[in-house]
């Protein structure tokens, strides 16, 4: 008994020390990547005024953070596999990528929400997008910003000013004790893709988009203040629709 | 014989997982007590895995803090420029260090570092870590313009130091990096979470209507915008942690992070400060160039000055900023200082 007792023991201390993770179905990654009509973004294109929109305002990006949720592949029986609950991309620091060694392989639908839908858009209940300064204030219904686009334009009078391209639920604000929400978070489907052993999945956004489909964007009158502008929402809203694209598989 | 081997074969492997010195003395952990908010609002503070809170070592970090063997001349100690009574920081514009040499930054004041998640500390955030920030100050020549060789030689010379270093670190032999741990330790334990809008916020009081107004106007987007860089009810940090141009100049004599990071595009970009304590941190900016909070306010409201890396966030700047009212800028200002921590400037476990 003595002996047994030992042995457990010594083989309870061992695994203390070393704990093997197992590894299930393939391993996927999804990698993000930003381009401004094709050409390639990154945090190194920051700072300086280099892109010009739809609408022909030269401008700079000086921070670029959006939101994403319920990132899930769906399978032919409509099982669901979730890579994430949700993500905080923030292209100022470096690349972010969403790992599963879950997934068995397989053809999948890949989706996710840009933003919160209504249900999740819960205000302060998510402790890293706090502490990452994302909330929206209380007066606006709160919850989260979808996205933080913030840069410098060249306005009509070839003076260089800032904007601040800020993606939220919208909400009409006219009587304050009455605030009227729309769920204004896009449901993004990109397809079905083939999960292999290792599949590395790119999720593209073209910033331009923001600024051109189907809406036009003239930075000269919608410039900052466009989080209680309900109608700049919607806009807003319309034209992240076609923002995001299914990269390269690999 | 045989149940020997096996017993000599469990104590071999409980060896693998635990040190040395771990059997010889092992310090006590440490239990942060975090306010609830903070709790609630925020993900876990950074504790270094190399550097665990324990009792002794946050003991001695305090012990350190306000030694003023760690200066060059035994006259000033980390608390000379961070006292605790003016939340760590002190109220001149400039430290002057030992040898009567004036810095070029404002004292920062000390608290909440452990929710700092980038962990770059100092108003230019040259410094990766507190621990590594706790070298500087001793070696500044003008600060503290100490020897660490020579500050460890003091602290061993100590009846004191060697036997408190060993409880710590479970060894008596000291030096800049177990000096610095200990420091870095007792700074991890200053958390304020006890101001007034705290307490409104845990249902415990209620503000003033000059103070909602106030609260109102730095929430609005299109008034004081102050919670894009400096917190809100939901990041009861009062700071984002990060680096920002708001206007103080068109031209830089300082560069801040861009002298950090030899990026142009950094240049003029120091940290937000945390809102907290304002009561007792005068005066503001990196430079102390704001001897009140209304002249803080009314640089947003009417002093922006353009430049190159100024942050889009700032508004109207050709204006020279958001333009508040006499009441609204009043209102501001009260609510900004209901955000001050009394408790946290007399609590007994941050004095000397």
């Amino acid at each position: 008994m003595k002996v047994l007792l030992f042995l457990l023991t010594g083989l309870l201390t061992f695994n203390a020390c070393s704990s093997p993770e197992k590894e299930v179905g393939a391993s996927v990654t999804i990698r993000f990547s930003h381009n401004w009509d094709n050409t390639p973004v990154t945090s190194a294109d920051f700072n300086t005024i280099k892109f010009t929109n739809e609408n022909g305002e030269m401008l700079s990006i000086e921070r670029l953070r959006y939101l994403i949720s319920n990132v899930i592949l769906t399978n032919a029986k409509n099982e669901i596999y979730e890579l994430s609950s949700y993500q905080l991309v923030n292209l100022g620091e470096g690349e972010i990528m969403l790992e599963s060694n879950e997934v068995p392989e397989g053809d999948y639908k890949l989706s996710f929400v840009f933003g919160f839908t209504d249900t999740e858009n819960t205000t302060g209940n998510y402790p890293d997008l706090n502490a990452a300064s994302f909330n929206v204030p209380g007066m606006l219904g709160g919850g989260y910003h979808f996205m933080q686009l913030d840069g410098k334009y060249v306005d009509q009078n070839l003076a260089t000013t800032g904007f601040n391209y800020h993606v939220i639920r919208a909400v009409n604000i006219e009587d304050p004790n009455n605030l009227i929400f729309q769920d204004t978070s896009i449901k993004v489907y990109l397809g079905v893709i083939n999960i292999m052993a290792t599949t590395e999945v790119e999720i593209k956004m073209n910033i331009a988009e923001w600024f051109k489909n189907p809406n036009t964007w003239d930075l000269n009158t919608l410039n900052t203040i466009l989080m209680p502008n309900f109608d700049a929402q919607i806009l807003m809203h319309q034209n992240g629709k076609s923002v995001f694209s299914l990269g390269v598989l690999q | 014989m045989k149940n020997s081997c096996i017993f000599l074969l469990g104590i071999f492997l409980l060896m693998e997982c635990t040190s040395k010195e771990a059997i010889e003395y092992t310090p006590v952990p440490f239990t942060l007590e975090i306010p609830t908010l903070l709790a609630n609002k925020l993900i876990a503070p950074v504790i270094p895995a190399n550097n665990p809170l324990t009792e002794e070592g946050v003991a001695l970090g305090k012990k350190l803090f306000f030694d003023k063997k760690l200066s060059g001349n035994n006259s000033q100690s980390c608390a000379t420029c961070h006292s605790p009574e003016k939340s760590f920081t002190n109220n001149r514009q400039f430290s002057e260090g030992i040898q009567g040499v004036l810095g070029t930054r404002n004292s920062m004041p000390l608290f909440n570092l452990a929710w700092n998640f980038d962990e770059r500390f100092a108003w230019d955030g040259k410094e990766l870590g507190l621990e590594k920030q706790a070298l500087e100050p001793v070696k500044n020549q003008a600060e503290m313009h100490a020897n660490w060789e020579t500050v460890a030689e003091k602290l061993k010379a100590s009846p004191e130091y060697p036997d408190l270093f060993l409880q710590a670190f479970g060894d008596s032999e000291i030096d800049s990096v177990l000096i610095t741990k200990a420091l870095a330790q007792f700074e991890r334990t200053l958390i304020s979470g006890n101001s007034k809008f705290d307490k409104y916020l845990n249902g415990e009081t209620i503000l003033t209507p000059q103070e909602i107004m106030g609260f109102n106007i730095f929430m609005d987007e299109a008034k004081g915008d102050c919670f894009h860089c400096h917190g809100s009810d939901n990041n009861p940090l009062w700071t984002d942690n990060k680096f920002h141009n708001n206007g103080l100049d068109s031209n830089f004599s300082d560069l801040g992070l861009g002298s950090v990071t030899g990026d142009t595009n950094d240049n003029g970009k120091f940290k937000s400060p945390s809102l907290r304590n304002l009561k007792f941190t005068a005066p503001y900016m990196h430079d102390g160039r704001f001897a009140t909070l209304e002249a803080v306010i009314q640089h947003y409201s009417e002093g922006l000055q353009p430049s190159a890396t100024i942050d889009p966030l700032m508004k109207k700047v050709s204006q020279g900023g958001v333009g508040l009212s006499l009441q609204e800028k009043a209102s501001l200002k009260a609510f900004l200082l209901s955000l001050s921590d009394p408790d946290f400037i007399n609590n007994p476990a941050f004095r000397e």
